[in-house]
């Protein structure tokens, strides 16, 4: 219990989240503040310091602070999260308290770690090598998640990102370690619906009971967003580096964070960069989305599925072309597919994964893997192609191997991308490959070890 | 600065106070603690211990702090040299011998096989006396091993200004090739020892794949990476491949050729910006002692990024697209500090600093101003294309929009190295590709079916080129490095092929007899052979082929 508590009374202006303190003697960059109004206390952090003047951004709404009424105390402290086993099951509002009428989490945390963490040391890291099956064909195949990886789903407005997030939170697991496994959702600057529909899907499924959600709703303060992914991933870090966790943190809408960010830089007339956006956005994501990975000394990983809404499908869009330079590949969905009611709508041409090569294999999933990704993008890209070349020369105009190609594109997103909403091995997604390159010639084949060819072509003449 | 004494520099100065910028997260400052100054600019220690060794920014080993620290934290200070370790060193001199500034004094045996050079200072005044030297024996890097008649004492550590160009006795002309055991990089668009190279290509393109291949096979003795604002998880990816990996020259682990400096994106931007300079002169140190060095840097676009965000909070006027306007002559700094030149001192020794800059342009854009300020200040551009990396093409260069100014000067030494046969190669390769693109054209707008049949083959030999040849698989070790005199034996087997086909077709063949071979897997196989076996297998394979129209 402190007995001395710094404060002003003098409250020099407010504009949207941000208010301007005077005669605060000493305060630190960063450091947290509470404003009393009278009637409730509110919290925010110190974003400059000029002197004794004070710019602080508030967590909540500045709305009816009067100035001449309100008083600001410095807490001497910079924002901290509770963290530990017990908050596996409890669902926070956007600045980590209760939501679920249970008791404060700093009840029974095991401790209180400051939310902005510190860069992990590169030589401390382990590089990610081990496979995460998600049970989606598009992924685990040809897109394959890797423990302590960070592969965001870039969406469009209207298509079905949340279902495969919620899919893949549901069906995600460590073949082996299932009890070692949790999912940490943070939602940022979702709507009611939203954020019900997460409910609704985890609790449905059991996942609510084994792990932790944070939910900043759209009405709620734009600055809290920026503070909600921070949150999650400091539980995270506690979890997996600590506990032994293998974490997988779900961050939705990334979008909806950086127009949280720009609103915050145009509050404080910084120079906008790209359609304003700050120019600081990149290191500014780099602290979300870095937090990931495994290190050396712990069994847990953390791994990162954030999801980004591309404005009007645009993939050089400011927050998504940045994103896409920080994490390691991208799944993308596409409008086209998702018309023609496929579901998941994967588009696996422009989708990647850049760990995928450490993580399957020999000894780690199947020695053919690679060939098969392999194959099955050389395959569907000529396919694609070739239904260009048909729109402008007509099917007469095509050799049969190039019909051939056409009809293995059908297949594939037919059969291996329209899997629905089922579980799928990684043993039967093979099989659904295999299925369709069937359509091809044994010659087209060339990308897989001979034996691998005999032995599958041995298998259907059974 | 402040009272965890976090290291700054001071970046503007005006009317009694100074804006400083501060290589460390500033959490947790406050207004009114004290700013110490040290009257010195950034600098680093140089010395042995170098190689092998991953830095931060600013010049701190990782390495030790990740001993007892999962996490960077703030304010604390240690030099790059290892302090107790003691090196086998050998003088070169004796009392009595004039020394001037560069003059080797002895070497240390830093990793086997590797004699790192004990310099004189190079800001040491005109010519001196060596008073005394140390006998040959173990030392550590900071105890005494030289005095001069004039008093000064010198040890193996030296320490230079990181923002300052080391000087040298005389620049030398860039005719010697910088090999990359790349196909497309050697044949195509070679750049010379002391070039420089600037790789650009939107996410997913395979920039930071191309830049490690090329960290794994150049011809280069000493390799400086600097992941700067990249991720975290690519630097380990390279600290745990390349003490695996064997340099293919010497055979040694890669990593006892390899200064690594790790800027991950999230740590401070203030030590992005200074890690590219803090890079240059580590290889312009190795480059002192004679040595060829080349210098990696992931990427340019993230360095510029830093420079813009550190001016926009000064509040300086934004050229385009908000980076300041002296972007354009800030990588001039850095570019021009590449070369190949003599060094000062005695022995006389000849060393380069050859450039290889990743660009990562906003949206794949490159009119964008970091891309076009590289091209301007480079000899080379390996342009990475989108669509080749989407059809898993890679390295994915893109033939048509990359270009070398350096040929010319190489051509000579080309010659020498592989005789005049190679120009003609490349010329068969270049125009083949060019016709076949043509050729791909018109089936676009007419169909295939119009196409006779040796245009037919010319499209097929032309896709057979690009996957056979410009494509080289990082992950298969028989293909993954290339050395030149497979590369000719490679393309001469293609053309003759070529010319069999040629001469089958005008003497009656038919091309669906040809369509159905297995070319592409047999080539494919021959790939994957180590270059002593290639040749033979390959004369063996193309005189197996029998083709219709030839028998008779």
């Amino acid at each position: 219990m402190r007995l001395f508590r710094e404060g002003s009374r003098a409250i020099d202006s407010i504009s949207g989240p941000l208010v301007f303190v005077n005669k605060i003697k000493g305060a630190g960059f960063g450091e947290l503040v509470t404003v009393e109004t009278g009637r409730e206390a509110r919290i925010g952090q110190v974003l400059q310091v000029d002197g004794e003047i004070c710019l602080i951004q508030l967590f909540e709404s500045t709305v009816d602070i009067d100035p001449g009424k309100s008083v600001v105390w410095i807490e001497r402290d910079i924002f901290r999260m509770p963290v530990g086993l017990s908050l596996i099951g409890r669902i926070l509002n956007g600045h980590g308290e209760p939501i679920d009428g249970g008791p404060p989490v700093e009840n029974c945390a095991e401790g209180e770690l400051p939310v902005t963490g510190l860069p992990i040391n590169p030589v401390r890291r382990l590089a990610p090598h081990a496979y995460l099956e998600t049970g989606i064909s598009a992924i685990d195949l040809m897109n394959t998640l890797i423990r302590g990886q960070k592969l965001p789903i870039f969406s469009g407005a209207g298509l079905p990102a949340s279902r495969i997030a919620v899919q893949i939170a549901r069906q995600a697991r460590v073949p082996g370690e299932e009890s070692r496994f949790v999912v940490i959702f943070a939602a940022t600057g979702v709507t009611w619906r939203e954020a019900s529909y997460f409910l609704n899907a985890f609790r449905d499924t059991g996942a609510l009971y084994h792990g932790v959600f944070f939910i900043n709703l759209a009405s709620d303060s734009p600055v809290e967003r920026l503070l909600t992914p921070r949150l999650a991933l400091t539980v995270a870090e506690h979890l997996a580096l600590e506990k032994g966790y293998n974490v997988l943190v779900i961050l939705t809408d990334m979008l909806h964070y950086c127009e949280a960010l720009r609103e915050v830089s145009a509050a404080r007339e910084e120079a906008p960069g790209r359609r304003g956006y700050p120019g600081y956005m990149y290191s500014d994501l780099a602290s979300i989305y870095e937090r990931a990975g495994c290190v050396k000394g712990s069994e847990g990983s953390i791994t990162q599925l954030p999801i980004l809404t591309m404005p009007d499908d645009d993939m050089t869009h400011p927050v998504v072309d940045l994103s896409g330079y920080i994490t390691e590949g991208q799944i993308v969905l596409d409008r086209g597919l998702h018309e023609r009611s496929i579901f998941p709508p994967i588009d696996v041409l422009p989708s990647l994964s850049r760990l995928m090569g450490k993580g399957i294999g020999k000894g780690k999933t199947d020695p053919i893997h690679g060939a098969m990704a392999d194959s099955l993008y050389a395959a569907y890209a000529r396919s694609r192609e070739l239904r260009r070349l048909k729109m402008i020369v007509g099917e007469e105009g095509l050799t049969t191997l190039e019909k051939e190609y056409l009809s293995f594109g059908d297949r594939f997103e037919g059969e291996f991308i329209n899997q629905g909403e089922t579980y799928r091995p990684l043993e039967e997604s093979i099989n659904v490959a295999w299925q369709c390159l069937e359509a091809l010639p044994p010659t087209e084949l060339y990308r897989f070890p001979d034996e691998a060819t005999q032995r599958r072509r041995g298998k259907t003449v059974e | 600065m402040g009272h965890d004494r976090l290291l700054g520099e001071a970046i503007r100065v005006s009317k009694g106070t100074a804006d400083v910028q501060v290589y460390e997260a500033t959490d947790g400052v406050r207004a009114g603690e004290p700013v110490y100054f040290s009257g010195e600019l950034l600098s680093v220690d140089l010395g042995p211990g170098l190689l092998g060794s991953v830095l931060d920014g600013i010049g701190r080993p990782l390495g030790l702090l990740a001993n007892t620290e999962i996490y960077i934290g703030r304010g604390w200070k240690e030099s790059p040299i290892p302090k107790d370790r003691r090196w086998p060193f050998k003088p070169r001199l004796k009392a009595g011998d004039t020394v001037v500034p560069g003059t080797a004094l002895g070497d240390v045996t830093e990793k086997e096989g590797f004699l790192h050079m004990v310099m004189t200072p190079l800001v040491l005044e005109a010519q001196s006396e060596i008073a005394w030297i140390a006998p040959e024996g173990e030392y550590r890097a900071t105890d005494l091993i030289c005095r001069l008649s004039n008093g000064i004492e010198l040890t193996m550590v030296s320490r230079w200004y990181v923002r300052e160009p080391r000087p040298v006795a005389k620049r030398l002309g860039l005719e010697i090739p910088f090999l990359a055991g790349q196909r497309i990089l050697d044949t195509l668009f070679p750049i010379a020892l002391g070039g420089s190279a600037v790789i650009p290509g939107g996410f997913g393109t395979g920039k930071t794949v191309t830049q490690q291949q090329l960290a794994k096979y150049c011809n280069a003795d000493i390799i400086v990476y600097i992941g700067c604002g990249e991720r975290g998880n690519e630097m380990t990816e390279v600290l745990e491949e390349f003490p695996r990996l064997a340099d293919p020259k010497s055979g040694l682990p890669l990593m006892d050729r390899t200064v690594l400096i790790a800027n991950t994106s999230n740590m401070p931007v203030a030590a992005r910006e200074a890690s590219v300079y803090l890079g240059m002169t580590i290889a312009e140190y190795f480059r002192d002692m004679g040595k060829n060095v080349a210098i990696i840097a992931d990427s340019t676009s993230r360095w510029a990024e830093a420079l813009r965000e550190i001016s926009g909070r000064l509040g300086e006027m934004p050229g385009e697209e908000g980076y300041p306007a002296y972007l354009g002559s800030r990588l001039a700094q850095y570019y021009e500090r590449a070369g190949r030149a003599v060094s000062l001192g005695e022995p006389q020794r000849e060393g380069s600093v050859t450039v290889i800059n990743a660009v990562s342009p906003a949206g794949g854009d490159f009119s964008e101003p970091v891309t076009q300020a590289s091209l301007r200040l480079s000899g080379a551009f390996w342009a990475l294309d989108k669509s080749l990396a989407q059809q898993r093409h890679f390295p994915a260069i893109n033939w048509r929009q990359s270009y070398t100014l350096y040929e010319e000067d190489l051509r000579d030494h080309f010659v020498q190295l592989l005789g005049k046969e190679w120009l003609e190669l490349k010329t068969f390769l270049n125009e083949t590709l060019e016709r076949g693109q043509e050729a791909l054209e018109i089936v676009q707008l007419v169909g295939r079916d119009a196409l006779a049949d040796e245009d037919r083959w010319l499209l097929l030999f032309a896709e057979l080129l690009q996957t056979v040849y410009l494509q080289q698989n990082a992950f298969d070790p028989a293909d993954a490095y290339c050395p030149l005199n497979k590369q000719k034996a490679m393309l001469a087997l293609l053309r003759s092929l070529d010319e069999k086909v040629r001469t089958s077709l005008s003497k009656g063949a038919i091309y669906e007899q040809i369509e159905a071979l297995p070319i592409r897997q047999e080539l494919l196989k021959l790939r994957s052979l180590p270059v002593e076996d290639f040749e033979a297998e390959a004369k063996r394979w193309i005189d197996s082929i029998r083709l219709g129209g030839l028998e008779q």
